[in-house]
Order: C-alpha cells, then structure tokens, then sequence
C-alpha cells in the first residue's frame, strides 16, 4: 500500500505510543524495583533517581525469596515434563497411527479443558487435603500436569502431522521398527516441536495462579503466591513488591518473547497458525 | 459435516471399547493420557455433583446427609449469588468487548511497517506473560494508588482530584487490570491471523477503489473471522473463573461489588466451609463454561483435519 511519509509517520507514532502505553506499568515496575522504598512513593514519583538494589537484597534475605522461586521452578518443570511423557506418545499414535475414533479423541481431550477450576475446586481440595497432598510440590505438578496435558496433545499432534510422510516410509522400508522410527527420525525432526510445546507448558504453570493460591499455604508456594503475600496492607512496600515481581516475571517474559509464533499454535489448538 | 462432534460422550465410548480385540502397539501409547484425562474429569466433575446435594460443613461434622436441593435453593435465593453471577457476566463482557475490538484495530495497526515494529510488538505483548498476581498488585500499588499511583500523580498535575479507584470504582478496576493482561493476547492471535491475509487481495480491492476503511471492512474482518471466535471463545473459558485479580486486589469486595462466581464458590466452600453450598456453585460455573465449550468445540472441529 502506498502511503504519504505523513501517513506513516502517524502510524509510527500510533504503533509505538499503544506499545509504550501497554509496557508502561512493567517498566515502572522495574524502575521501581531500584528505587529506595521512599523514593518509591514519592509524589510527584520520580523519573531520575540513584538506582539501589537494596530492595533486592531486603527481599532475598527476609522474604526466603529462593525457596519460593526453586518452588516455581521445581512445579513448572515438574508438571511440564510429567505432561510431556504422557502427552508425546499420545500425540504421536494419533497422528501417525490415526484411527475412525482419533478426531473424537482430540475433540474430547479438548472439551476436558473446558471444565472450569473453580467448579471443581472443593472436591480437589479435600481429595488432596484426605490423601495429604495439600501444600506439596508433588500435588502441584500432579494438578498442573493434567491442566495443561489436552494442550500440550493438541499442539505436539499439529506439529507431527507436519512431518512428511514419505519420511516416514523410507524409515520403514529401511525397516526401522516404530521404536526406532520414533527415536531416530522422528525425534530430531520434531525437536524443536516439542521444545516448543514445553516452553508453553512452563510459561502456563508458571503464572498459573489459581490452584497455586488455593493449594499451597507456606511449603511448596510458588512465586504467584509468594507475590500475593505482598497485597496485605501492612505488606505496602512498593520497592520491595517491585523488586520481587520483577524477578518473578522477567525469566519468563523472556521465554513468551521467544517462543510468541508457536504459542499462537499452542493456545488456539491450532486453529490459528 | 463434521460439526456434530459429541465432545463427552465421543471418547469416552470411543477407545474404551473393544477391550476383546487385539489392539495395534499404538493403543497403548495413547491409552495413559486417555485415562488419566478421564479420571481428571470424571472423578471431580462427580463429587461436585455429589457434594451439591449434601450438607457438609467442614466445620460442623454433626451435620451430614442428603440434601436434596436445599443447597440450590439456598444458592438461589441468596442475592450474593446473583450479584456474582452479574459480575461474572460483566467482568466477562467488558473485557470481551475491550480486547475483541482493541485488540482486531491493533493488529491492524502493528501488521503496517514502521521503523522497529519488532520491538514495539514485543512491547505491547509483554503483559500477557506476566503472572496474575503480578499484575494485579502493581496496577493496585504502583498505577492506581490514589495518593502514591502513577494515575493518581498526573491527576494531580492536570490538576485534577485523584481517584481512589478501587473504593470508588472497584469493578471497573478489576475489568481494566484483566483486559490489560488479555489485550495482547488478542493482539498476539489476530496479528497472526492478519498476516496470513493474501496481500495480492488487498492489493487487487486497492486497484478496484476500495479505501482503507471499505478494505477493513470487506476484506480484513472477513478473514479475521474464525481468529476472533477463537479469541472470544478461548478468552471466555479464563475469564469465566478470574481470581488472582481479585483475590489480591478487593477480595472480592467492597461488599459483594467485585465479587464474581469464582470467588463466591472459594469463599463459600474455603472460607465459610460450606461444601455443599460452594459445590452447588461450582455446578452453575461448569454449566456456563460447558455452554462456551460447545460453540468453541464446534469451530475448531470444523478446521481439523485427521
């Protein structure tokens, strides 16, 4: 389309005033998290500043904020790897070995995920609370697990169905049997597939607030309900607050930067690609 | 055809059937996630309806027995449960129609070339990776605080009053931190989709005298169509049970002014440990999500091919 320089220096202008608008409050956040805590209110709030990373250090040492992180680190990995084991030779029978019944398969995996938490919220609650998996890493990675798996089928199934067939069948006139198949042909070609599928998995279990909040008190609180501990009034620390959510979102804002195409995949079920 | 797929009932008759036959190797690699997807639905998705015609007080073990409806009734008639189910509509709506309709003109506006339009869309997606509870507590604190807020601050240098926006306007606050998180996640899909849109289209609508607008009109949102019924259906699945943002924020108050039927059935079954009270909740929830899935299952059971 052709368009005046004028034209294009409003859209220039436009583009990147929405942009900078949307990123404003994490860039605040993030100055925030050097400022000094008075610094940090006061009014008129201050752009220029002597950056500190005494908010840092006060969270680190009197917040434990380490063992909430490991604890988000250990659950998302845990439920990301968990999801995975089930969910690669799922999605690799149905799309390589599909049958009349694999449509409605996936049709129903994905109605699964339809089922509101909330709704079953309190029988999940006293289930884990008779068998004792309330605040446990382990009922975590169990729950989110089987929160994420009817995606992660979802996403690794329109991946492998892009691998070419007639790979396939070379491999299999070489003889190489379905185990073989899987481990030297298919699984390099689709690495970067399933890296992918697992880069959604971790960023979902990562900010997954629900069950998080709802699960686990003290023991195996993950960072989201670490950072909720900060909305009690007697918890107003701004620097503090900001510090914490900064490193609480920056590993894995990098991760949803890098990984933005295949989760448009990923989070429609591959009805957007 | 194809679009009369019965989600539930499909599979579970589906590879459960047959169990006499000889089965290829294949079977057994799908059959696990079969079966713990089953479990994951069918065991809680049965309590809840159990425990909704129970009383069952956690606190109260004297209590006990088979309820009939009373948990229902109660549910009803108490206009607590109207007011949330009101919220969650509104909650939803709003940010329905904020990010469905912001997020389209975005991606329209990010699909032009401009100088760093690279960095500019990492920018603008950035919220959706954030985690609730993060967002929340900084639109609270660090945006929306009446005395300390960044609002609250240029307010004052327009020389205007400051809001005190959660006391004063708390529904409208929680729908502005969630649409701030839901936003470029509409705008992530719909560009995608855009750029998929055949520009020799366009192009050819260009030559026939067609102006920008007459273009959007008859050619882009045509073709953004089934992106935006994802966006509206997938967005409806989360928006449906938001809690972090208000868990953090209001708790669901002042009074019952943000408080949806997540937070109802967490306060109800958590809070007050009502069970029976909170799983009648939780019935109502499941129904209103499973009117959503249907239409979302139907579409992307159009678009799938096995």
């Amino acid at each position: 389309m052709k368009q005046t320089a004028a034209q294009r220096a409003l859209i220039a202008a436009l583009a990147w005033g929405v942009a900078l608008l949307l990123f404003f409050p994490i860039l605040w956040m993030v100055l925030t998290s050097f400022k000094s805590e008075v610094a940090a209110i006061a009014t008129p709030p201050q752009l220029l500043f002597e950056p500190t990373l005494e908010s840092y250090a006060e969270v680190q040492s009197r917040a434990e904020y380490l063992r909430f992180a490991l604890n988000s680190v250990v659950v998302s990995l845990g439920g990301t790897l968990l999801a995975l084991a089930f969910a690669v030779p799922a999605a690799y029978s149905m799309a390589f070995h599909p049958t009349e019944r694999t449509r409605g398969t996936l049709l129903w995996m994905l109605s699964t995920k339809m089922l509101p938490p909330v709704g079953v919220l309190v029988p999940i609650y006293l289930l884990f609370r008779t068998v004792g998996a309330l605040d446990t890493r382990t009922g975590l990675v169990v729950i989110y697990a089987l929160m994420n798996l009817p995606i992660l089928v979802w996403m690794l199934f329109t991946f492998f169905k892009e691998v070419p067939k007639e790979i396939l069948e070379a491999g299999r006139m070489d003889g190489a049997r379905t185990g073989g198949e899987f481990w030297h042909l298919l699984l390099p070609l689709t690495l970067p597939g399933i890296a992918s599928t697992g880069l959604l998995s971790l960023i979902l279990c990562w900010n997954e607030a629900f069950w998080s909040l709802n699960l686990t008190s003290s023991e195996a609180a993950p960072l989201t309900a670490f950072i909720a501990s900060f909305s009690s009034p007697q918890g107003l620390f701004f620097a503090k607050l900001s510090a914490a959510s900064t490193m609480a979102v920056a590993p894995i804002l990098v991760f949803g930067w890098l990984s933005q195409r295949q989760l448009v995949r990923g989070l429609t079920f591959g009805a957007v690609k | 055809m194809s679009t009369t797929v019965a989600p539930h009932a499909g599979a579970v008759s589906g590879p459960a059937e047959g169990a006499g036959q000889r089965r290829p190797p294949s079977f057994f690699l799908l059959a696990p996630s079969v079966a713990v997807l089953l479990l994951w639905m069918i065991v809680p998705l049965a309590l809840t309806l159990w425990f909704s015609f129970q009383r069952y007080n956690l606190l109260d073990p004297t209590v006990g027995g088979f309820a009939g409806l009373d948990n229902y009734e109660f549910l009803v008639t108490d206009p607590d449960f109207w007011a949330a189910l009101a919220n969650t509509l509104v909650l939803v709506g709003s940010v329905l129609a904020i990010t469905v309709v912001g997020g389209t003109l975005l991606a329209v506006l990010f699909d032009q070339e401009f100088p760093g339009r690279n960095v500019a869309r990492l920018l603008a997606i950035a919220p959706f990776f954030v985690m609730p509870t993060v967002s929340a507590l900084v639109w609270k604190n660090l945006m929306m605080h009446p005395i300390y807020g960044v609002l609250g601050s240029v307010a004052r240098g327009l020389g205007l009053e400051p809001v005190d926006w959660f006391a004063d306007y708390p529904m409208f606050s929680v729908i502005v931190i969630v649409a701030w998180q839901w936003l470029p996640f509409a705008l992530l899909i719909l560009l995608t989709a855009v750029q998929s849109l055949d520009h020799e289209q366009k192009e050819a609508a260009r030559m026939d005298g067609a102006g920008p607008v007459s273009q959007f009109f008859f050619i882009t949102l045509p073709h953004l169509g089934r992106a935006i019924s994802v966006v509206v259906m997938i967005e409806t699945i989360f928006l449906l049970t938001v809690f972090a943002e208000i868990f953090v924020t209001t708790s669901g108050g002042p009074g019952n002014a943000t408080t949806n039927l997540a937070f109802l059935i967490y306060a109800r079954a958590l809070l007050q440990f009502d069970v029976g009270g909170g799983s009648a909740g939780g019935v109502v929830a499941i129904i209103l999500a499973n009117i959503v899935a249907f239409f979302l299952v139907r579409t992307i059971a159009r678009r799938l091919e096995v």
